[in-house]
């Protein structure tokens, strides 16, 4: 059963993908995206990492395609179809791809992963001591870390798209 | 680990859609679009991470860690190439990578 | 004695040519002129004691006169056996070409005082008189073959140099280049030569080859024959050609008329007393091995070389108008007496009689044609013009140029109690005792020379008198006491003992010595037909030119076409023009012209813009598209990865 639900959720994530990488209206790609962002989540949720099902949502989907769609809107590009690429560039590039692609997958199916079962179940306690966990196994300095550089993102983003002020003329 | 799915598969998965990403940072011409692709490729390093710490190393969390952290620093990543971006349309009224090729021989 | 004083002679000149020429802004050009004077006095002064010392005081050692180094030293050192000295050699030649150069040099330098004067190169013209004496100086006191060749190439340069003084008329550059480029050409062969006789001869050093004892060892060390003859004659043929050139014999002689676009004093000083008769002197001090090898072929080489240059010029100078080209070709006929007595010489005692000639010729000769050209360049000084039409009469205006030149043309025409008599007479008697023909070709030679030069003289000095624009004058002091000067060498050179003093084998020839008894030993036999023939030459001229006539007129007529080449110097420069525009340019400059525009040049060319076109090719690289260098970049990640897993 889980193995249907899987093949569903998986063709929904790739037709999605290659939608939005080759959708001429800027704002479907971005649902499309969208569209692949969650069913990434929902195999989270089939892999029972609840926690992280929720932070890709609300990231994600929540915050980073919101960001995306008033890009968009800032540079005024909602209407209007997007340029194709020529058709070599599409050739060559679809080749480039499906050359990696088949090295990749030859590599990963030559080697032998050794699966080992669950023995126990996670929630979102045993996330919050580990991530802010001072002892061994504790991940606390990456997390203050990565507190610094979304404050960095903040500030420099602010700057960047602040722009030049306009003199006032008295 | 999901039940009757091997690791193969969700690896497959994750590399196919590495390579759509791929293809679609090399195709496009829309700066959005290609911000767009690169999320994807993001992306399915995080479920990369998750899937192998959830196959192979299911005691410890490390994986699900490290994927909050992507995500993290991909949202960071992406307000500050959008906010670039917005900088680049003042200057030059377009978001075609064109207008960035001026560092050439 | 302590001859390294000598050093001196060589360094006041070099010393002087760069204080000039460096300093030539700065230095006023009267200033010059006293520094050239000064200069060359000093370098007189030293010759003289030099001479003086050598010849009277020095004791001789088995009745042979003694060779000296002043200076010695080893300069470069290629190999064992090639090796480049430089010196001084005091030997009887060396220190009369000494005396000759410095006293011809120190009345031009005086002379030039008052005949370069308010020219704007003034200075510039003592410099290269200053190089030209220490590069003939040098050439004089070599030691080795190499050493004379530098001071050969000096003085070529100097030549050059001085000819071309006047460089903003295209004449005179292009005489330079002529001169130049002929000599060049004849050093080659003297090059060739040298590093034959180097190498087969065993050495370099003139005191090595020279030595008589040491003949044998290099014949069986070189018997190589060729066409039958060795390799030493060959190469003492190719020096001669070196010589050859340098001393305009026929065929290298068309240098020399040309040469006289250049001012008077340095036609005086170059063309006629000092550098051309270097080739003289190269023979004279490589004589021992011309005389020995192979029977002295080379010897009858340098005799009819110089016989047939001789006579060939004197029939030339019959013809010319412009009395500095006149004097040019009695330069060269002259010079080919003293080839063609070396080359009728032999090597012992009184056998080597024509080497005592042709070197006492010289010494004679320079003060003779020295003057002869200062006298013409006082005449030309005074009715700015070089042509025999322009001139006559001018024995009113200029009574000291008069009396110079006379005396000056007597001499050379072999008059009795001059100076020239008594050398042209002994080069007379050595060529009838070794070789009738010669012998014949310099009597009738004798008698032509007498024929021109008073037809020179008596054209200028004697004639009609010519309406002058403005009234000749006599020249200033500065011009004629070097006159005077050498007017009275002309006759007293004449009475040295040359004969005690300057032989092949450096001992006196006995019979002719001690002053005043010159007269006493000529034989008056061979003596008296050459009188006769200098004076008939000279009543042919008096009859002709003293008081205008029209017998010349009707005698060129008479010869016609004969007449027409002898003007035109027998065509021999229209022959070089023709094969060296038609057959070496056409045939063989152009084809190299070619090869070196098209293909080396185009080689190098070519690799340049290959890789400007192959740059072009891959600068594509450097796009500025981000995509395409992430395209790069994950290919050559996927191209490594193969690599690294498959083939490795």
């Amino acid at each position: 059963m889980e193995q249907v639900i899987f093949y569903i959720f998986a063709i929904i994530i790739v037709v999605m993908a290659i939608a939005s990488v080759t959708s001429r209206k800027i704002l479907r790609a971005v649902i499309y995206l969208l569209m692949s962002l969650l069913g990434i989540a929902a195999l989270y949720f089939m892999m029972q990492y609840n926690f992280l099902g929720a932070v890709q949502m609300a990231v994600y989907a929540g915050g980073i395609i919101i960001l995306f769609i008033f890009a968009v809107l800032l540079v005024h590009q909602i209407e209007g179809k997007l340029e194709e690429p020529s058709t070599g560039r599409k050739i060559g590039m679809a080749a480039l791809s499906l050359f990696g692609l088949g090295i990749t997958l030859v590599t990963i199916y030559s080697h032998k992963f050794t699966v080992v079962e669950a023995s126990k179940d996670f929630d979102v306690k045993d996330i919050g001591r580990g991530l802010l966990g001072t002892g061994e196994g504790g991940f606390i300095l990456p997390f203050e870390v990565i507190s610094i550089i979304l404050l960095a993102a903040m500030i420099g983003s602010i700057i960047i798209a602040k722009g030049q002020k306009k003199e006032v003329k008295k | 680990m999901i039940e009757n799915v091997s690791i193969y598969e969700l690896l497959t998965l994750t590399t196919i859609l590495f390579f759509i990403g791929l293809y679609g940072f090399l195709t496009r011409k829309n700066l959005i679009t290609m911000l767009m692709a690169i999320e994807l490729l993001l992306n399915t390093s995080v479920i990369n991470f998750v899937v192998i710490n959830k196959y192979l190393y299911p005691d410890v969390l490390q994986g699900v860690y490290f994927s909050i952290f992507i995500i993290a620093v991909a949202a960071a990543e992406t307000a500050l190439a959008i906010s670039i971006i917005i900088n680049l349309y003042r200057l030059r009224t377009s978001v075609d990578i064109t207008e960035t090729e001026t560092m050439k021989y | 004695m302590d001859f390294s004083y000598t050093i001196f002679i060589l360094i006041i000149p070099i010393a002087m040519f760069l204080l000039l020429g460096f300093f030539y802004n700065k230095i006023k050009p009267a200033i010059s002129g006293w520094i050239g004077v000064a200069g060359l006095t000093a370098v007189a002064g030293m010759s003289y004691y030099t001479a003086y010392q050598y010849f009277f005081n020095i004791p001789k050692v088995d009745g042979k006169f003694q060779t000296f180094f002043g200076f010695k030293m080893n300069w470069m050192n290629f190999t064992d056996t090639l090796r480049i000295d430089m010196g001084i050699l005091l030997d009887p030649i060396s220190i009369m070409m000494m005396v000759v150069v410095s006293t011809i040099s120190l009345m031009v330098h005086i002379y030039s005082r008052g005949y370069m004067h308010g020219d704007r190169g003034y200075t510039k013209f003592f410099a290269f008189l200053a190089l030209f004496t220490f590069s003939m100086m040098g050439l004089v006191v070599a030691t080795n073959l190499f050493q004379i060749y530098i001071f050969w190439e000096l003085v070529g340069v100097s030549s050059f140099l001085l000819i071309g003084y006047y460089y903003e008329k295209p004449s005179a550059v292009a005489a330079a280049k002529k001169a130049f480029i002929v000599t060049r050409f004849a050093d080659l062969g003297f090059l060739i030569g040298i590093l034959l006789m180097g190498y087969y001869g065993g050495s370099y050093d003139f005191m090595e080859l020279n030595n008589p004892e040491g003949f044998n060892t290099i014949l069986e060390n070189a018997p190589q024959k060729f066409m039958g003859i060795s390799v030493i004659t060959t190469a003492l043929v190719l020096m001669f050609m070196g010589g050859a050139g340098k001393s305009a014999m026929f065929p290298l002689h068309i240098w020399l008329p040309d040469a006289m676009e250049g001012p008077t004093p340095v036609s005086a000083l170059i063309h006629a007393a000092t550098m051309v008769v270097a080739g003289v002197y190269l023979v004279a001090r490589m004589f021992p091995m011309f005389h020995f090898f192979d029977d002295g072929f080379a010897l009858h080489v340098v005799a009819w070389v110089g016989a047939i240059s001789s006579l060939f010029a004197a029939i030339i100078a019959l013809t010319q108008t412009d009395i500095k080209r006149v004097l040019a070709f009695s330069t060269m006929s002259q010079i080919g007496y003293m080839m063609l007595a070396l080359g009728v010489s032999k090597y012992d005692g009184h056998e080597g009689l024509g080497y005592m000639a042709s070197m006492w010729h010289l010494f004679t000769h320079a003060m003779f044609k020295a003057l002869l050209f200062l006298a013409a360049g006082s005449v030309i000084h005074a009715v700015h013009s070089n042509y025999l039409k322009d001139m006559g009469g001018l024995r009113k205006y200029m009574p000291i140029t008069n009396i110079t030149f006379l005396i000056a043309a007597l001499s050379i025409s072999g008059f009795p109690l001059t100076a020239g008599f008594f050398s042209k007479d002994e080069i007379l008697v050595a060529a009838f005792e070794h070789n009738k023909p010669i012998y014949f070709i310099t009597l009738f030679i004798a008698g032509l020379t007498a024929f021109y030069m008073f037809r020179l003289y008596f054209g200028i000095f004697w004639g009609k008198k010519k309406d002058y624009e403005h009234a000749p004058h006599e020249s200033p002091w500065s011009m004629t006491i070097p006159l005077m000067f050498l007017a009275f060498m002309s006759i007293a050179s004449g009475y040295l003992p040359f004969s005690e003093w300057v032989t092949a084998d450096h001992e006196a020839i006995h019979g002719h010595i001690g002053l005043f008894s010159n007269l006493g030993v000529i034989h008056w036999d061979m003596a008296a037909i050459a009188i006769v023939t200098g004076l008939l030459g000279i009543a042919i001229a008096w009859f002709f030119y003293k008081k205008p006539t029209d017998y010349p007129a009707k005698i060129s007529a008479a010869f016609g076409r004969f007449y027409k080449w002898t003007y035109n110097k027998f065509y021999i420069d229209e022959v070089y023009m023709f094969i060296t525009h038609k057959i070496i340019f056409k045939r063989i400059s152009t084809p190299f012209a070619w090869f070196d525009k098209k293909v080396v040049d185009g080689t190098m060319e070519g690799i340049g813009n290959r890789t400007v076109d192959f740059s072009k090719l891959i600068k594509g690289v450097q796009s500025g598209k981000v995509q395409d260098y992430a395209f790069a970049f994950v290919g050559g990640v996927f191209v490594l990865v193969l690599i690294v897993l498959y083939m490795l």
